[in-house]
């Protein structure tokens, strides 16, 4: 049997999640697993819901698409949950039995009724980061909220190790391969133009990453 | 660039050190353009294929292109292609859903003219109502325009098939246009392992004087082409002509099958032949089939699964065969209208149970579940 991490990420447009699970698939086959990695938008704007899809395997992967049962759901924004801005209501939906969600969240977020019992009987494991606080204290920018939230993943899960994040980060940022969409590419630049080196960049974005995987906490459900 | 290494096609397919790696299906069109030899691409953007021209464009930029030029809508796109095939040159260009059928009135003119145009087509479903997501409902449009025309399966397939496309659409004895299918965001905008040739080697050019019809040049000039079109008489010869001139292109799509089942290793796979129940998958839905028919023999069941790598020609007899002894076929889609169902049941001659399900269209993904609760209804039925 095939052993499948499937990871939801959803969150809003500008937020970085496709980047996020970028990173994260390529560190994934860095390391010597199988990974796809897919993202899912309407007509790209920003704040517009935007999810992306990440799947980790030790043997090939089939399966295209969206994921409809994940083992981790990363909630990258609040209004996610409050706003129901994402494409599964409720936002859990199709959470695996003792899966994990990792909700992006400096103040306390009241589930709505009958949630909370919900996430209690799939045994899942709630946790909590204050990813954008810590972007914006540590890397000094909003737009490493994305880099918290993966350090938070790695925090709770350690899928993959420190020097492979770290080189799938200087690859997506420093090579001259990749080329992004012109509204991602815009915001590259926002991200570059916060630092004078691209190996600055690097070097506060893993700060974030390991404020991050240091700072998660976990949600009491009951 | 200029410094690549020409590999006649045999070497460069099969004797290359390939590297892995993890691009999407845009960028793997990117890999193999670089790898074609190709002079000219002109691009108009359309999600969810604007990503692919727009690398193309860099490609041009990096000095891999000899001419590069956006065009003014799709129609326009694909007739400035036909004039540059005319004119002897290898040309590149992607479209996908609404853009395929704005420009569609030119897919039999590049036949008509035994034009060896290579198109990539991104599908995305069409404005029934407007969407911007996964279909391949235009597929269905396409398959009776002469062209030759493959589906990938994923960034892979797209990128082999591609590089391959170019070398069995310029063979005299074939030369006619080779659209590449690839279902839109699945394959577009997933990004995974592929495995790629090394930047240093291309294909040969092509060879504008090996076409069947003469190419435009100094001694052809346009006017000479175009003056005498059969439609400008209307005598017995004239229409003769014209029905003959069908059949040859028809006859140039099944001569290519001898190159097509080279490159492409066979116009289709077949895994588990001897199973009783077959599901029958192109494109995006074959993963999908791959997923369930892994988790159908988990529980036990016996299911084998024929990937269609090629749709036209149509592999009529090989399907025949395949399904000689089969009691139920399966055939899942990511369309409303079940246009492989249609061409499966098309070549069947005995009766046989055919499922035309699961079908997905609109912008969802088609769950491994839902192939997997056909496969177990047949079991039990």
């Amino acid at each position: 049997m095939r052993n499948v991490t499937n990871i939801r990420m959803s969150g809003l447009g500008g937020q970085g999640v496709v980047t996020a699970a970028h990173i994260l698939g390529s560190a994934a086959t860095t390391q010597g697993f199988e990974s796809t990695v897919n993202p899912f938008f309407g007509a790209e704007k920003r704040l517009a819901p935007a999810e992306s899809y990440v799947r980790i395997s030790d043997k090939c992967i089939y399966e295209r698409g969206e994921i409809l049962s994940p083992n981790i759901i990363m909630i990258f924004h609040p209004h996610v949950i409050t706003m129901g801005k994402c494409y599964t209501m409720p936002f859990f939906d199709g959470l695996q039995e003792k899966g994990i969600i990792l909700i992006n969240m400096d103040e306390m977020i009241e589930f709505k009724q009958g949630e909370k019992e919900q996430l209690q009987q799939l045994e899942a494991e709630v946790y909590c980061v204050s990813a954008t606080e810590i972007a914006s204290k540590v890397g000094g920018t909003e737009l490493s909220t994305n880099m918290a939230m993966l350090g938070g993943l790695l925090g709770i899960t350690g899928l993959v190790d420190d020097q492979n994040f770290e080189k799938a980060l200087i690859e997506r940022f420093s090579g001259g391969k990749f080329v992004a969409s012109a509204t991602t590419a815009a915001l590259d630049d926002a991200v570059k133009g916060k630092y004078n080196r691209t190996a600055q960049l690097i070097e506060k974005n893993m700060e974030v990453v390991k404020a991050a995987f240091k700072s998660v906490r976990k949600y009491k459900l009951s | 660039m200029s410094n690549q290494q020409v590999l006649n096609p045999d070497a460069l397919f099969c004797n290359t050190e390939k590297q892995d790696m993890f691009i999407t299906g845009s960028e793997a069109v990117k890999e193999a353009i670089k790898r074609s030899n190709v002079d000219m691409a002109i691009s108009y953007p359309i999600t969810p294929q604007s990503e692919s021209m727009h690398l193309v464009g860099d490609l041009y930029a990096q000095g891999y292109l000899k001419d590069y030029l956006r065009g003014e809508n799709e129609l326009a796109v694909m007739s400035e292609v036909a004039g540059a095939s005319m004119g002897g040159v290898r040309v590149f260009t992607a479209t996908g859903g609404p853009g395929t059928l704005r420009a569609f009135e030119m897919f039999s003119t590049w036949s008509g003219a035994r034009l060896p145009i290579v198109c990539a087509f991104m599908t995305r479903g069409l404005n029934s109502p407007l969407t911007i997501q996964p279909d391949n409902i235009e597929m269905a449009h396409i398959l009776d325009t002469g062209m030759i025309i493959l589906h990938a399966e994923n960034a892979q397939d797209l990128y082999d098939m591609l590089l391959k496309a170019f070398i069995v659409a310029e063979k005299p004895d074939v030369h006619i246009p080779v659209g590449v299918f690839a279902d839109g965001f699945f394959v577009t905008h997933t990004r995974d392992r592929v495995r790629i040739d090394p930047e240093s080697v291309k294909l040969p050019p092509y060879d504008p004087y090996s076409a069947p019809v003469p190419v435009i040049d100094m001694e052809n000039v346009p006017v000479r082409l175009m003056r005498d079109p059969f439609v400008m008489k209307s005598n017995f010869i004239s229409y003769a002509a014209h029905a003959s001139w069908q059949q040859e292109i028809m006859a140039a799509a099944m001569r290519s099958r001898k190159y097509l089942d080279k490159y492409l290793e066979g116009l289709m796979d077949i895994h588990n032949e001897k199973a009783k129940v077959m599901v029958v998958a192109s494109g995006t839905a074959v993963s999908q089939s791959r997923e369930a028919v892994e988790r159908a023999k988990n529980e036990g069941m016996d299911v084998g699964l024929i990937k269609i790598k090629c749709l036209r020609p149509f592999p009529v007899e090989k399907i025949k065969a395949a399904l000689e002894n089969v009691k139920t076929v399966i055939i899942p889609e990511f369309n409303r209208v079940g246009w492989l169902y249609r061409e499966i049941k098309s070549v069947l001659q005995k009766d046989m149970e055919v499922i035309g399900a699961p079908r997905v269209f609109g912008g969802m993904t088609m769950p491994a579940e839902l192939i997997l609760d056909e496969i177990r209804r047949c079991q039990n039925g």
